[in-house]
């Protein structure tokens, strides 16, 4: 089923960590079998956050392989080596768990896929985000549990995205679990509910113009999709509304940039979306509930139509 | 005939040919006999005054036990009953067989309404997916604007929504008639059997795909036709009936009905063919 929130504050910032966590618990019944937060939070701008893993969650249910705690150590510090040798500089490090890390990076060069891919040229490292604002963090369990591991309740920021995950065709792990990065653009997350039933061959086609894919879920071929867009040259809007056409199946997904969140409805209207707008505050999640977590007074809310597609500013 | 004199209530009915089903467990199936006062009470239901009215605030309750408190004060002959703080909540008044006032002060999650039987209802707020489906008798109207699937497989009563309506407003409809205000979605009338719908705003594509039979009205532009959908004469009878139905959903009343266009089943897709499959495949 799985159950998808996400918000945007346009002229202010706000504690969009807790507010995206409430949002998700109140959507756990579609899914808490992984839980996953796209944070975009106030930074300076000036240096990169990248979010890896070197390992998988193998408790919680999870359908990972366990492996020996010393093989993270061991593929941190291929990762350290490469990031000198690539000339990214480290200036902050957090080891959040052992298998999950957050490193603050000064890096000049704008292209990301040279060093995405270097860096996951490392067997089992997984860069789960890269941008100047936005931070990826996905694990296994509900909102709160994800949100209280990972101390994600004071972040600050202008909007996020986020997914409650009931897994169907892929497996109860982090690499499966959303939102995806639209690998390699800086700052590009998407979040999707539903089933896409072109996958392959969509996946088969991208593959064969060099885009990458970390997992087997359909989901992650969303961002991937766009990502091949806004490469050839299309801006976000554009893309969102290509993929109307270009993904079959039924789907409510949002993709979120440094400075904007967009929404996007299949044209079956199959999958749920229940939406708030105002001047400074846009709301959206599959059910009104997530909504009523943040605005618990009497507000007016709407379903978008089928093959809606919508983008907001900050 | 079956000796009908030597025959027990339960048989006699089955004898008669009124039904051949034979029921066994809990069932609501009743035998009507004038005779017997037990049988104009119908399972399910309280004597209520509409004049005995309370509030009901159901902010922290969850929604099993806003239902449960809302069937105890029927029974203890509220006729009138104000939901406070519905806060978006899924499933809440599902299952009412009674006459009863009924007003939301606020928004509904999914299923809001489903399966009741005879009240009137108001939501002054926003109802979610599935709103009033089943609905047998009664009417729900809403304030503001509606999910997908409003108002489906439901058998009689009057939906009404002043807003805007999701995807597959009237699924499966079976009967009573559904009133939009504004616009509503994709697939709306999808494989409806019965029942009228009334949209006066636009619609999406695929209006009134494999419908059955019934009647879709709509005011607005209307994206596309669904399989075996097509237009029909809007009649004198049909605007009598609009005006009439508008007025009463105090609803558009003075939109201009003429120029509504009518939709209705096409009745040529294979489930009109009169042929057994066997006989078809010899045609064939």
């Amino acid at each position: 089923m799985c159950g998808i929130a996400g918000l945007i504050h346009r002229g202010k910032s706000s504690n969009v960590g807790h507010e995206l966590q409430g949002m998700l618990q109140a959507l756990k019944h579609r899914g808490e079998d992984s839980t996953g937060y796209a944070l975009y939070g106030d930074t300076d701008g000036k240096n990169f956050i990248m979010r890896f893993k070197v390992g998988e969650n193998v408790g919680e249910g999870s359908t990972s392989v366990a492996e020996d705690v010393s093989v993270y150590d061991e593929r941190k510090k291929i990762v350290d080596s490469y990031l000198a040798e690539m000339g990214a500089k480290i200036i902050k490090e957090e080891r959040i768990l052992p298998y999950s890390l957050r490193y603050e990076i000064e890096y000049n060069k704008k292209d990301l896929l040279e060093f995405s891919q270097k860096i996951e040229s490392i067997p089992g490292v997984e860069i789960l985000s890269m941008g100047k604002s936005l931070e990826v963090i996905k694990d296994l369990g509900n909102a709160k549990m994800v949100c209280d591991r990972y101390n994600l309740d004071k972040l600050v920021g202008t909007h996020a995205i986020g997914h409650a995950r009931m897994a169907t065709e892929s497996g109860v792990d982090i690499k499966s679990a959303h939102p995806f990065w639209g690998y390699p653009f800086s700052d590009v997350s998407v979040v999707h509910n539903g089933q896409l039933t072109n996958y392959w061959n969509n996946r088969r086609a991208l593959e064969n113009k060099g885009m990458r894919f970390m997992s087997e879920c359909d989901s992650e071929l969303i961002a991937v999709y766009l990502a091949e867009k806004m490469r050839d040259g299309a801006s976000l809007e554009e893309g969102m509304k290509e993929s109307l056409t270009g993904l079959d199946g039924v789907f409510t997904y949002f993709v979120a940039t440094k400075d904007s969140l967009g929404m996007a409805k299949d044209t079956m209207a199959a999958k749920p979306l229940v939406l708030y707008e105002s001047d400074d505050l846009v709301a959206m999640g599959s059910e009104e509930i997530a909504i009523r977590s943040i605005l618990p007074q009497e507000i007016d809310t709407y379903d978008p139509f089928d093959g809606e597609v919508k983008v907001w500013q900050i | 005939m079956a000796n009908l004199k030597n025959v027990t209530k339960k048989t006699k009915a089955q004898a008669m040919g009124m039904h051949s089903e034979v029921l066994t467990g809990r069932t609501q199936q009743k035998f009507f006999n004038p005779d017997e006062a037990e049988n104009f009470y119908y399972f399910g239901t309280y004597d209520v005054d509409f004049n005995k009215r309370t509030d009901l605030d159901v902010k922290n309750m969850t929604a099993a036990e806003a239902n449960k408190e809302l069937d105890n004060l029927m029974s203890q002959g509220y006729g009138t009953i104000v939901i406070k703080n519905p806060q978006g909540k899924h499933s809440l008044g599902v299952g009412i067989l009674n006459k009863l006032n009924l007003i939301f002060e606020g928004s509904l999650g999914y299923f809001g309404m489903g399966s009741s039987d005879g009240p009137i209802v108001r939501i002054n707020g926003r109802v979610g997916w599935s709103c009033a489906e089943n609905l047998m008798a009664g009417k729900v109207v809403i304030e503001k604007n509606a999910g997908s699937c409003f108002g489906a497989a439901i058998r009689g009563g009057d939906l009404i929504c002043k807003g805007s309506v999701g995807a597959r407003t009237g699924i499966d409809m079976k009967g009573g008639t559904i009133i939009i205000g504004g616009d509503a979605g994709a697939f709306t009338g999808f494989m409806m059997q019965r029942g009228r719908i009334i949209i006066l705003g636009d619609v999406g594509i695929n209006l009134g795909d494999s419908m059955y039979d019934g009647t879709i009205f709509v005011g607005g532009e209307i994206g596309s036709y669904g399989s075996d959908a097509v237009d029909s004469k809007l009649t004198q009878s049909d605007q009598d009936w609009l005006r009439r139905k508008l007025r009463v959903a105090e609803i558009g009343e003075n939109f201009d009905v003429s120029k509504m266009k009518k939709i209705v089943a096409g009745k040529k897709l294979w489930n009109y063919d009169n042929l057994e499959p066997a006989e078809k495949k010899g045609a064939i």
